[in-house]
């Protein structure tokens, strides 16, 4: 028994969030700290982000979960052949959710989920080699979702809903690797946009076999965030007519947030005290070619991005320890949608195994706490960037160097259900 | 069970700390794990040299063109190998000029201005901000950077060329005087105290060039045998013994206390664009102006061909002299002092003037740009300058001119050379790499380094000087070299990151 423990701890070892690009897989404290699993796991309203279809098999009436994390994240950059190094000083992201659902009747249940899947924070040092490319770049959505559920026959139930999306952007670079003002100071740009509105949906089907068994399947459909109504400022360009002007002016650009299926399964065993559970994410960011920029006054800015579709692979699990107590842990392999030549520093992400931890305790027979961690690793990295090109200039201008990024998350929620 | 939770507990709480470990690289750049210093000692970087040692670019030294200098390059990657830090005369901004007691006495840089509608125009000086380096305000601490504009070799070791009262005399240098360690103080003598325990040595180029951006109207001082350090003049050739002797007494100073270093050689000429831009047939004439023009030139060509069957001239020289226009470009008509004496035979007493049609061979100066094709008397159209009037010595440096400067040249650098083996230094060949420059361009990530002028990256406005782009071209040369000798792996830069030439409609 306490071996089975221990394997189960060490099994358990699971880990975060990021699922490369700019998904960040931060949705449910309970889920995040089994690898953040849960297509076919129904725990706690958060069933809603994982599968529309699991909400009609929450036995309670009413249940509201809600939380938060803290994403500590640091990247590393260094190319050896020139000597050169930096280390991102990123903001702390704080992704957060909410989900409500009630239980019409016994086969059918509505509610409301608000999360924030997307996002990513990534500030390197002003001016660093890399500057050309990014200084800095905040992307963030929250998505809200209405939900209904139908429990179809005794072991099929399905669900779904639509899904209002509000991104906002924010990005800056410098306009080139040498460009300056007369000053010497590095002509940059900016572009700020908030409050993007788009919609998309999302759709599941629960198979409950037995009550030990459980498989599910979850489609979140492609949502692309169009920013026509943002500002772009340039500044410390020369005053020359051979550059534009400084000043604000207006841009275009299109941000996919990807579409994803994802398959899952969970098995209850030793008295239905442990839960085991395994999904397998597919994210379609072959959607993602270009980042292209077309600014009001004349200027473009075309930016091959290349992702290719990428699996995460999850392993999580749950222990009841006492009535009170219930641990959890897990695992996932996370897959870079970044391809090779294609490594940009605003989203230096590498493939990466997650680690996660948590617990819930319940506080009262309603109420729980959850806390969870994610330890995310990546392997050092050397890749390039090889789609930049100089001002006039036909040759590329590849930047290579060597990445380690980590990132460290924690979060907190409360699960309550009447 | 409690008890067990705790070890679980405990558990989770190791292999969280077992995962959560190693966010640093195997081999870390900014701790120093990857880069040594070989047998050098980087510690104290000191350097000694001219205006390319400066970072003087677009005809000025100003505050970027400081910190983009190729000691300050080199002093940054050996600060990835134990080097320590690296101090300039920084002078206050990036106008560049220079005041004595408040009066301008030297030119604001060059920046490169567009015509208004997109399109570069070309090298104006800019006036965007007022310099504000006074070279009475004396730069205090210590420097590693003993780069001087506008040094020969003997300047180094010249007593008062830091010297403030001497600057308004033209006896010192405003460069050196912003920061003498007294108006007595030698470059060499300040630098030597400076007690490095490496050093670059850069000097010799302004020994030529000086001959050579005149158009060759200065003395060569190996013709005429003159080994005074203080008699060699501006635009003068200096003597390879004078360079010699100095030279050895720059290395000795240096190299007092053990310190180990490189000497850099002296480039050719013809590898800066000042020497390159502007073509010997510039100048396009259509067939009636081109006939009118050579009847101008009729009794000259008469008299060639005359003096061709005396022991006076040779057929060859005659036929260099013929003058004869075509419609299409024309090689301009310069006057070259090397050429034979000639009586004029229609004017006794008098002689014929040195004249003949410039060749391929011949380089026009950079500043013949806005001089030729104008007219020397603006009420005489037949005075076009280059056409009917010829361009004057100064314009033009001829074959014979450079062969004095090439033979000066080489005999420096076999000095610079010799004095590296004595001395057990590194050798850096500038003079090819910067031929690789200005012959073939050498690529680099994102281009190709070349020297044609304001678009090729390597060469600032003034055409004599690199941009940042080329002194990091430079620093590489450097640091390849250091490493060979020295067992050293300081890594290059990227000269991709550097930049050239800076844009501005703030001008005159």
């Amino acid at each position: 028994m306490n071996k089975i423990k221990v394997f189960v701890v060490l099994c358990l070892i699971s880990t975060f969030a990021y699922a490369g690009g700019y998904r960040v897989s931060t949705q449910s404290n309970k889920q995040l700290a089994m690898g953040h699993t849960g297509v076919a796991v129904v725990n706690s309203a958060d069933i809603l982000f994982f599968n529309p279809a699991g909400i009609v098999h929450l036995e309670n009436k009413l249940n509201v979960s809600a939380g938060g994390f803290g994403v500590f994240s640091d990247v590393k950059f260094q190319n050896e052949d020139f000597g050169t190094f930096s280390e991102t000083d990123s903001p702390t992201g704080t992704p957060v959710y909410l989900y409500a659902t009630y239980k019409v009747t016994e086969d059918f249940a509505v509610g409301l989920g608000v999360y924030t899947p997307y996002g990513s924070s990534v500030t390197w040092p002003t001016d660093w080699s890399g500057s050309h490319l990014v200084n800095e770049i905040d992307l963030s959505a929250i998505f809200i979702q209405p939900t209904l559920s139908y429990q179809l026959f005794d072991s099929v139930s399905i669900g779904g809903g639509p899904i209002l999306a509000i991104g906002g952007v924010s990005f800056n670079r410098n306009a080139s690797r040498t460009l300056t003002d007369e000053e010497g100071n590095r002509s940059n740009i900016g572009i700020e946009d908030s409050g993007v509105t788009a919609w998309g949906w999302s759709a599941g089907i629960m198979f409950t076999p037995t009550d030990k068994f459980s498989l599910g399947f979850n489609y979140r459909s492609l949502i692309n965030i169009e920013s026509t109504e943002g500002t772009a400022t340039f500044s410390n360009f020369p005053n020359s007519t051979l550059t534009p002007s400084n000043g604000q002016t207006g841009f275009t650009a299109t941000l996919p947030l990807p579409a994803e299926l994802t398959l899952g399964i969970s098995y209850k065993l030793l008295d239905d005290k442990l839960l085991l559970a395994f999904d397998y994410n597919r994210a379609l960011w072959s959607e993602y070619n270009s980042l292209d920029l077309e600014f009001s006054n004349g200027v473009t800015s075309i930016n091959p991005r290349n992702y290719k579709d990428a699996s995460t692979y999850r392993f999580g699990a749950q222990y009841a320890a006492t009535d009170k107590l219930t641990v959890r842990a897990g695992y996932y392999f996370d897959e870079s949608p970044v391809q090779s030549g294609y490594f940009a520093p605003e989203t230096p992400r590498n493939d990466s195994d997650g680690y996660t931890f948590g617990l819930s305790y319940l506080v009262t027979p309603k109420l729980s706490i959850d806390g969870s961690l994610l330890f995310l690793q990546f392997q050092d990295v050397t890749e390039s960037y090889d789609f930049y090109f100089d001002t006039g200039s036909p040759i590329a201008a590849p930047f290579e160097g060597t990445y380690k990024s980590s990132a460290f998350i924690a979060g907190l929620g409360l699960t309550y259900s009447m | 069970m409690k008890k067990l939770n705790i070890k679980l507990i405990a558990l989770f709480l190791a292999s969280v700390a077992v995962v959560s470990c190693d966010e640093e690289f195997e081999n870390s750049v900014e701790d120093g794990g990857v880069y040594t210093s070989g047998e050098a000692d980087f510690t104290k970087y000191v350097t000694v040299g001219n205006s390319l040692t400066a970072g003087f670019a677009d005809g000025a030294l100003y505050l970027d063109g400081q910190l983009n200098s190729y000691p300050n390059i080199i002093a940054g990657q050996m600060q990835l190998a134990g080097g320590g830090e690296f101090n300039q005369p920084l002078v206050n901004d990036n106008t560049g000029g220079l005041l004595a007691a408040g009066v301008q006495i030297l030119p604001n840089r060059f920046v490169l201005a567009s015509d208004g509608m997109g399109n570069a125009a070309g090298p104006a000086v800019y006036t965007g901000a007022a310099p504000t380096t006074d070279i009475t305000n004396k730069v205090t601490g210590p420097l590693n950077n003993f780069g001087v504009p506008g040094a020969r070799v003997f300047h180094l070791a010249a007593p008062n060329y830091g010297s403030l009262a001497g600057v308004s005399t033209g006896t010192a240098n405003p460069y050196f005087a912003r920061f003498s360690s007294s108006d007595g103080a030698t470059v060499i003598g300040d630098a030597a105290a400076a007690n490095g325990t490496f050093f670059t040595l850069w000097i010799g180029n302004n020994d030529i060039l000086g001959y050579a951006t005149s158009g060759g109207v200065g003395v060569d001082n190996n013709e005429t045998g003159n080994v005074n350090p203080a008699t060699q003049g501006n635009n003068s050739i200096t003597n390879n013994n004078v360079f010699g002797g100095v030279y050895q007494q720059l290395v000795a100073a240096l190299t007092a206390n053990g310190a180990k270093g490189a000497l850099v050689n002296i480039p050719d000429v013809t590898s800066i664009p000042f020497f390159t831009t502007v073509p010997f047939n510039a100048i396009p004439l259509d067939g009636a102006t081109a006939a009118f023009v050579n009847q101008s030139y009729a009794q000259y060509n008469g008299a060639m061909t005359a003096y061709a069957q005396t022991p006076l001239l040779t057929q060859a020289e005659a036929d260099a002299r013929i003058i004869n226009f075509t419609a299409g470009p024309n090689a301009i008509v310069i006057l070259d002092k090397d050429l034979t004496d000639l009586p004029d035979p229609t004017q006794p007493g008098q002689f014929l003037p040195k004249l003949r049609q410039a060749t391929a061979d011949d380089l026009v100066v950079f500043t013949a740009a806005t001089i030729l094709g104008t007219l020397a008397d603006p009420n005489n159209p037949a005075s076009v300058i280059g056409v009917g009037v010829p361009a004057g010595d100064n314009l033009v440096l001829t074959s014979n001119e450079q062969a004095r400067i090439t033979a000066a040249q080489t005999a420096y650098n076999s000095t610079i050379e010799s004095l590296a083996l004595a001395n057990d230094l590194a050798y850096v060949d500038a003079r090819s790499a910067l031929a690789d420059v200005a012959s073939t361009g050498v690529p680099f990530n994102g281009g190709v380094l070349t020297s044609t002028y304001a678009t090729g990256g390597g060469f600032s406005l003034d055409a004599v000087h690199p941009t940042a782009r080329g002194y990091a071209f430079t620093a590489n040369a450097i640091i390849e070299a250091i490493n060979e000798k020295y067992g050293s792996t300081l890594p290059t830069v990227n000269i991709g990151a550097y930049p050239t030439v800076q844009l501005s409609d703030q001008v005159q």
